[in-house]
């Protein structure tokens, strides 16, 4: 029996290659709550490739109604672009008062990135009801369908981002930098930031590729 | 009642009298059943004063192990369920031979697409996620997985979507457009009725559960083991659950987002799939398989691992070719994702792009083939043990031979041509399903079962269940061959050719052996437990097993393990074993030290109920209710968030106490074994 267990240990490096690294044990809490949500985060850029392929698909499709460059407005798109990116680093602003436990900059950091977050929506909210307005719907033809819900799914996650952030804020307030409140702070500031690597992307297939066409 | 229909279409949308079947007895009954039973089994937890237990201990539990038993039961509550479908359908198409048979064109429809969904995504799913859950950590030899109240979410959000597709037994209709609802034929325009709703919405609540099971365990396997678990030390189970988790994460968002795309034709009147304005039915099919495939193997890989498990335990033997294994393992979840359009070769795609998609199928036969010989070599030479666990292991290895045989068949384009949508692709993947992921299934149950509860099941019943099973899966399904090769096409609820009747007849027959096989395993359940205390397992380590979840007692405390166990090499528990003999003891007189584990949270439990309300007023269209439902599960998770407490403590002298138990057990199986 005793043979067969040696067996088993030199079967584990056979070859016996250079010095084997122990593993020293479960990781400590902050790492393994950033490493979940940077999964679940992968996670979400796969859903949201699925309607970036969409869009691709269906981007020719206009089914007689309008296509790209005629309802793209660029002025607008800039500004939402500049105030997304802005409040990316008013965000990172709040992570660092958060960990060196500043009230003050961190209730700052996260207005600011609310409300550059709040104008992000209310113009996109402005395009959409435009669009709408003058019958161009998602269901006037597979492009705009393709589109509203590729910049739509993207608003959404927006909208959820400000709801965390809000709720962020509260904890803090109620129970101050503690650490659990910290992690928390961590996973939205790397939702806030994936949102915006989504939104370079939306920019440039959806917007600057559209634009041209 | 009259006027009862003209208030209801304001307060509850599409919803009314007519939704329930009164001119369909079958499905009345069937629910009726169901219903007396569960309000049966509620009576009686209340009055027997059951239920503080089942709320303190079950309920609002966030043990990993508990969890993973309560997916479990899931899993084999709606087995049967899936499994009366199937014995309808057997029974319809045994019968319906020139004649309407006796169940309804609309009817049988339902129960082919409730099926299909119910075996995948309530029956495989939660029974693999359940062992993954039940097991990994303990392999791992860490005290719980990495977040164990989304843990309790997940499996909370799973039975949500179960019971969605349960109450569309009597309250409307399941979809009628097979398991994977193709547009345009589940488009408004063709489904106009809340089945397809039914479908997506079930499918999405209970995706999200998975999503954040798959999440979990891949963070668990990748962040949390033991000290000296190092990558290559990890048993067999970890690395395909690491992988088929790996699959979970990359493709179940692809669902969500496929059948989200459904939802909002269906809903909004978007042109993601539909006829007109553009739409594109083929990306359908596209994105739905590229989660479908991977999927297969989502289920499949799990259940290598636990034959991987068995037939190293049982033959008493360390895994053959571990590195290639692993190596096996990850091609195949790789590989998986490059196969998708194989599932409709015949929807012109072209001769080059088939051809491609043809050979990729037939290289992931490859590491697969690897896997079966590293199982025969690990037998060979080894002095083979052939409990019940084992008797399904070798039955899977004979019949996942077969089943992967005609799927190499079938990944041939010219062949598949001839076999698409027939008999043959029915018989083909029920070959690979039950032969696979089934028979894994019940060896890890059987493996695992005096693990979680701490004594071993009927060894006469379970092998009575296992021949019964696996004699009856190849009467009912080498007729569906048979049946395919003459050119029955799958999903008809009548037939006028004479050639395929007798294959039909057998196929019955074959039905009524499982359904044996199925009496069996539930036979086995209870004299099991009526004889618990004559199987008791003391020493926790039942089988003379090799991986670290045998290192503690069974059932394990809430905590696993007293000390986290230090690894030195693959088979760790094995190891151990070995090392005590020598020095014939283990330690003497360790010392304890304070546990904190994590608290008890009624957060799953809460959450599924507003996702049960959700899901349920988005098919009815009850938009009051769906409004009500989000709010309270954004409450839900502010109050989570707002607690102050989420970890408790058990004292030194309690761990001590507890693991004294067991350890003095333990001493004297060592000093036995070490005398011999």
């Amino acid at each position: 029996m005793s043979m067969t267990a040696t067996a088993g240990h030199a079967h584990a490096d056979p070859h016996h290659i250079g010095i084997v690294v122990e593993h020293p044990g479960p990781a400590p809490k902050r790492i393994v709550t950033a490493y979940g949500f940077w999964v679940f985060l992968l996670s979400d850029i796969v859903m949201f490739s699925c309607f970036f392929a969409a869009y691709a698909v269906l981007a020719g499709q206009t089914a007689g109604g309008p296509s790209g460059s005629e309802i793209f407005e660029q002025r607008n798109v800039a500004i939402e672009t500049v105030c997304l990116l802005l409040s990316s680093f008013t965000c990172g602003m709040a992570s660092i008062a958060a960990d060196t436990h500043n009230r003050l900059w961190f209730y700052l950091g996260m207005a600011v990135t609310c409300v550059l977050g709040l104008i992000f929506l209310a113009i996109e909210f402005n395009e959409f009801a435009g669009l709408v307005s003058r019958g161009y719907g998602p269901s006037r033809s597979a492009f705009l369908t393709a589109f509203f819900s590729l910049v739509g799914c993207h608003g959404l996650h927006v909208s959820a981002g400000v709801l965390w952030l809000l709720t962020m804020m509260a904890q803090v307030f109620a129970k101050g930098f503690r650490v659990d409140i910290l992690r928390r702070m961590m996973c939205f500031a790397l939702f806030w930031h994936a949102l915006d690597i989504i939104w370079v992307a939306v920019f440039s297939v959806v917007y600057l590729l559209g634009s041209g066409a | 009642m009259p006027a009862v229909r003209t208030v209801e279409p304001m307060m509850l949308g599409k919803l009314d009298w007519s939704a329930i079947p009164f001119d369909q007895p079958i499905p009345l009954i069937a629910g009726a059943v169901v219903l007396v039973g569960i309000l049966g089994v509620l009576a009686w937890v209340v009055l027997r004063g059951h239920l503080p237990y089942l709320w303190d201990e079950w309920i609002t539990s966030v043990d990993h192990k508990r969890i993973g038993v309560m997916y479990i039961l899931l899993a084999s509550v709606m087995l049967l369920r899936g499994g009366s479908d199937a014995i309808m359908m057997r029974i319809q198409q045994a019968v319906a031979y020139q004649s309407q048979g006796y169940l309804p064109p609309e009817h049988y429809n339902q129960i082919f697409s409730a099926h299909g969904t119910i075996m995948i995504f309530f029956v495989a799913m939660p029974f693999v996620i359940g062992l993954m859950n039940l097991v990994v950590p303990l392999q791992l030899g860490v005290r719980d997985v990495a977040f164990p109240t989304l843990n309790s979410v997940g499996f909370w959000l799973t039975a949500t979507g179960a019971l969605l597709v349960n109450i569309s037994l009597v309250v409307g209709e399941f979809a009628r457009t097979g398991w994977l609802a193709f547009p345009p034929l589940s488009e408004l325009s063709y489904s106009p009725g809340v089945g397809v709703d039914y479908y997506a919405w079930s499918l999405q609540i209970s995706g999200v559960g998975t999503l954040v099971a798959g999440i979990n365990l891949v963070t668990t396997v990748l962040k949390l083991r033991t000290r000296g678990m190092n990558y290559l030390r990890m048993p067999m189970f970890c690395w395909t659950t690491l992988a088929s988790n790996l699959l979970i994460v990359a493709a179940f968002p692809i669902l969500t987002a496929t059948l989200a795309m459904l939802l909002l034709d269906r809903y909004l009147g978007f042109h993601f799939f539909t006829n007109e304005a553009g739409g594109n039915v083929m990306m359908f099919m596209n994105l739905i398989w590229a989660w479908g495939h991977p999927e297969v193997y989502i289920l499949v890989l799990p259940a290598f691992g636990i034959f991987s498990e068995v037939v190293s335990t049982f033959s008493g033997k360390a895994l053959f070719g571990y590195r290639s294994m692993v190596l096996a393992t990850m091609a195949i979840c790789i590989i998986s994702f490059m196969v998708w359009l194989h599932h409709f070769f015949t929807m012109g795609a072209g001769p080059d792009v088939n051809a491609i998609f043809g050979i990729a199928s037939m290289i992931i036969a490859v590491p697969t083939g690897v896997k079966i010989y590293n199982w025969l070599f690990t037998m060979y030479g080894g002095r083979i043990r052939f409990a019940t666990p084992m008797l399904w292991a070798v039955g899977f290895m004979v019949t996942f031979i077969i089943g992967g045989l005609t799927g190499v068949l079938v990944a041939v384009p010219p062949a598949d041509f001839m076999l698409h949508n027939s008999m043959f692709l029915v018989a083909h993947f029920h070959n690979v399903i039950i032969g696979g992921v089934l028979f894994g299934a019940f060896a890890g149950f059987e493996y695992w079962f005096p693990k979680a509860f701490g004594f071993r099941l009927d060894e006469r019943w379970g092998k009575m269940a296992f021949w019964f099973t696996f004699l009856g899966f190849y009467v009912t399904f080498l007729p569906l061959y048979v049946a395919g090769m003459l050119g029955m096409t799958r999903r008809l609820q009548h037939y006028d050719v004479a050639a395929w009747r007798p294959w039909m007849l057998v196929a019955a027959v074959g039905m009524a052996v499982l359904t044996i096989g199925v009496i069996c395993q539930i036979t086995q359940l209870v004299v099991s437990i009526r004889n618990r205390e004559a199987l008791r397992d003391r020493t926790g380590d039942p089988w003379d097993g090799r991986s670290l979840e045998w290192a503690t007692s069974s059932p394990p405390p809430v905590f696993n393990f007293a000390f986290s166990p230090d690894v030195r090499g693959e088979d760790a528990y094995w190891d151990m074993k070995a090392l005590a003999r020598k020095q014939s003891l283990e330690h003497e007189g360790p010392e304890y030290h304070d546990i904190e584990m994590p608290r008890n949270s009624p957060t799953g439990f809460v959450c599924a109920f507003f996702a049960s309300i959700m899901g349920f007023a988005l098919i009815w269209h009850i938009w009051w209710m769906v409004i009500l439902g989000g709010i309270g599960a954004f409450a839900t998770f502010v109050v989570f968030a707002w607690r102050d407490h989420d970890e408790y403590v058990i004292p030194a002298a309690e761990v001590a106490r507890i693991d004294g138990i067991n350890l003095e057990e333990r001493r004297s199986l060592v000093s036995m074994a070490g005398g011999v």
